[in-house]
């Protein structure tokens, strides 16, 4: 029944693995959930879902497999061997409370009466108010009290039924399918890493220290060095606005994940396609410009370009003079582009658009030709082949 | 293992799915990834686990520098170098100059201990990874000595993120995975009797209403919680602010006092007052 949901668990897009399944076998040997459906589906999520974002999978595929899981368990109580419920009388009751059940005649008949009650319980538990123990009068557990820690004789918020929990999907909001997370991106981000040693020395050198020690004839000669650091260096090119609204999630992402990897990194803003001027704040885009002209100066051509953009558009606001959406450029795009392919040999173009759509949209080869074909889909696989484009050699 | 389950205590309220996970990683000697709001309670849990099974606890506190290693020994060549020099017969002993790390004193603890491993996803991308044996078999080996440190009880791992950077899927696949749901009303009127058992309760009821209020105003860049919540009910009691005050009902008190206690955000405080402005303009 559990392999089943596993890999109804998996192909609804949950990442478990055996192990997890296993551990979750072991859980419940170790009695960690007993006989309620709420608690099992809080033990099975806890030890398959490892990120939120899969909770509400999990929920659905959970409430579709256990459609009447209470139905289950109750069944499953009712057709309790007598010897789990001796065991389970056993732990419930106290031995003052054995003793008061000697009054109320012999042990077997307490079992009977257990088993009556775990009936009762069942009928009782769809109109959802009352359990085991509860009543006050009962010999079963003095009002929830519970001395071995099982939950049969709990009360209080049980009432809330287990099927409504997974039944809410709160984590809704949580589940967004992407195929690149922050973690993807920077494993990616890093092949770019090129370490220096740069700036003033303050690392203890010990393997030089020690040799300059040796060389000393014992006496102590400190080696420092300064920190490595990634020393390369990346201007992002952010299209906004537009047709990038349906991506600005990943684009966030991006940004963010570039962010914590590069020591250099700086960015600019542009709409559609690049003109002469760019900008970096997007609240301020009309008042505080840069000109295209001052960041070609500006950085060397060591920096590694990337370009963030759909490239979606018109292809005459790429090809003619005064073709931009916003405002009249009095040089066409294409010549912008030709001075950054130029000036930064190593420049790539990503696109968040399925690279199968590309040919569809002139304006997208259009690009992808100016970019001298280095335009790549914004997955995993495409940033992977994005890195390895701007590490590659320029043959000059 | 009956005389252990975690049900919360007199100042910390666990909901029942928070207090089974605690459980079922007690009983499986599993690590327990708690995730949650900022604000929530996750560090605080590590320490309520402790209080209530009467354990120690160490705190390890990740920093975007933390290594791995940190949390099991280092070696200090530096003291030893400078040591030699001095003639000191310490130097003889390379024991002397491993440094204990957190991991190593909850290995090395009498009794079983409560480890805290707090904000994980503030160190390296590779911090996690370089953890899998020493969570997994609970033993690491210190090269130095050529000794293998093993832990005399499995320690009660709980680890806490606040979802910075992802963490390793080989990672996860060894922990158990709690998420802390922003409390709803009811279990919030319970957090802050324990916090504030003196507390009106017109005060209360007016009080949760505002922070729920603030809490739904689309577009917060960081919205307010449990811990916010409680500190600005300190202020409320401090300032012996009237219930009355709470109420909006009138348009030129619909501000709640002091809220800055609750919005941590100067782009937050704005906006907020403008949607309170666009409020009033509108009756």
């Amino acid at each position: 029944m559990l392999i089943r949901f596993f890999f109804d668990l998996r192909s609804a897009g949950v990442p478990v693995s055996i192990t997890e399944l296993l551990s979750l076998l072991q859980a419940l040997e170790a009695r960690v959930a007993y006989c309620s459906a709420e608690e099992f589906y809080w033990l099975a999520r806890l030890t398959l879902v490892k990120d939120e974002r899969h909770f509400d999978r999990f929920d659905r595929v959970f409430a579709e497999h256990f459609a009447g899981a209470e139905r289950v368990f109750e069944k499953i109580v009712a057709q309790v061997p007598a010897e789990w419920l001796q065991m389970m009388a056993e732990r419930l009751f106290t031995e003052e409370e054995c003793a008061k059940a000697q009054a109320l005649g012999s042990w077997d008949k307490l079992l009977e009466t257990l088993r009556e009650r775990l009936k009762e319980q069942k009928e009782r538990h769809s109109g959802g108010n009352k359990w085991i123990g509860t009543g006050g009068t009962s010999p079963f557990g003095s009002g929830g009290y519970n001395p071995e820690g099982i939950r049969i004789g709990d009360q209080g918020q049980r009432q809330r039924r287990a099927v409504k929990v997974w039944e809410a999907r709160e984590y809704r909001n949580f589940d967004d399918r992407r195929e690149l997370g922050t973690r993807n991106l920077k494993m990616a981000l890093r092949r770019l890493r090129k370490f220096a040693r740069q700036g003033a020395a303050d690392e203890l050198d010990l393997d030089s220290t020690i040799n300059a020690t040796a060389r000393n004839a014992g006496w102590l000669d400190l080696k420092l060095r300064p920190e490595r650091r990634n020393a390369v260096k990346v201007l992002l090119l952010l299209d906004v606005g537009g047709s990038m609204d349906d991506h600005i999630r990943l684009c966030e992402e991006l940004f963010s994940a570039a962010r914590s990897e590069f020591k250099h990194l700086e960015h600019f803003y542009f709409h559609n396609f690049i003109y002469e001027t760019l900008w970096k704040d997007n609240r301020r885009r009309h008042s505080e410009k840069t000109t295209t002209f001052d960041l070609l100066r500006t950085f060397n051509s060591d920096y590694r370009v990337i370009f963030v953009g759909d490239a979606a558009m018109s292809p005459y606001e790429i090809l003619q003079p005064g073709g931009s959406v916003e405002h009249w450029n009095p040089e066409a795009g294409v010549e912008w582009m030709r001075r950054f392919t130029a000036h930064f040999p190593k420049l790539i173009w990503l696109n968040p658009t399925p690279e199968e759509h590309w040919g569809w949209t002139p304006s997208i080869r259009l690009t992808q030709e100016l970019v001298e074909d280095r335009m790549f889909p914004l997955t995993l696989d495409g940033l992977d082949r994005a890195m390895a484009a701007l590490r590659r050699k320029v043959v000059s | 293992m009956t005389d252990m389950r975690f049900v919360g205590s007199d100042h910390y309220i666990a909901t029942d799915d928070l207090g089974m996970a605690v459980n079922a990683a007690i009983t499986l000697g599993r690590p327990l990834l708690i995730k949650g709001e900022p604000g929530t309670g996750k560090t605080q849990l590590a320490l309520e686990v402790a209080g209530a099974l009467g354990r120690p606890i160490f705190e390890w506190h990740v920093k975007s520098t933390s290594k791995a290693q940190q949390g099991l020994y280092e070696y200090d060549a530096v003291s030893r170098l400078r040591d030699s020099q001095l003639g000191d017969p310490k130097v003889a002993d390379i024991r002397n100059y491993i440094v204990r790390g957190k991991l190593w004193e909850a290995f090395d603890s009498d009794v079983q201990p409560v480890l805290l491993i707090d904000e994980i996803d503030k160190a390296d991308i590779e911090f996690p990874n370089d953890l899998l044996r020493e969570i997994d078999r609970m033993e690491f080996y210190v090269y130095e000595t050529r000794e293998l440190i093993k832990a005399r009880h499995r320690p009660i791992i709980i680890i806490t993120s606040n979802n910075e950077k992802e963490l390793p899927d080989a990672f996860l696949r060894r922990c158990f995975f709690h998420y802390i749901r922003f409390p709803d009303a009811e279990t919030m009127e319970k957090i802050v009797a324990v916090h504030y058992p003196n507390l009106k309760k017109e005060l209360l009821a007016e009080a949760l209403g505002a922070f729920y209020k603030v809490r739904e105003t689309p577009g917060l860049k960081k919205k307010p919680s449990t811990s916010e919540l409680l500190d600005w009910i300190k202020l409320l009691l401090a300032e012996d602010i009237p219930p009355e005050a709470l109420r909006s009902d009138d348009p030129k008190k619909a501000i709640p006092p002091l809220y800055g206690a609750l919005l941590k955000n100067e782009q937050d405080v704005h906006l907020f007052e403008q949607l309170i402005f666009l409020n009033r303009r509108a009756r």
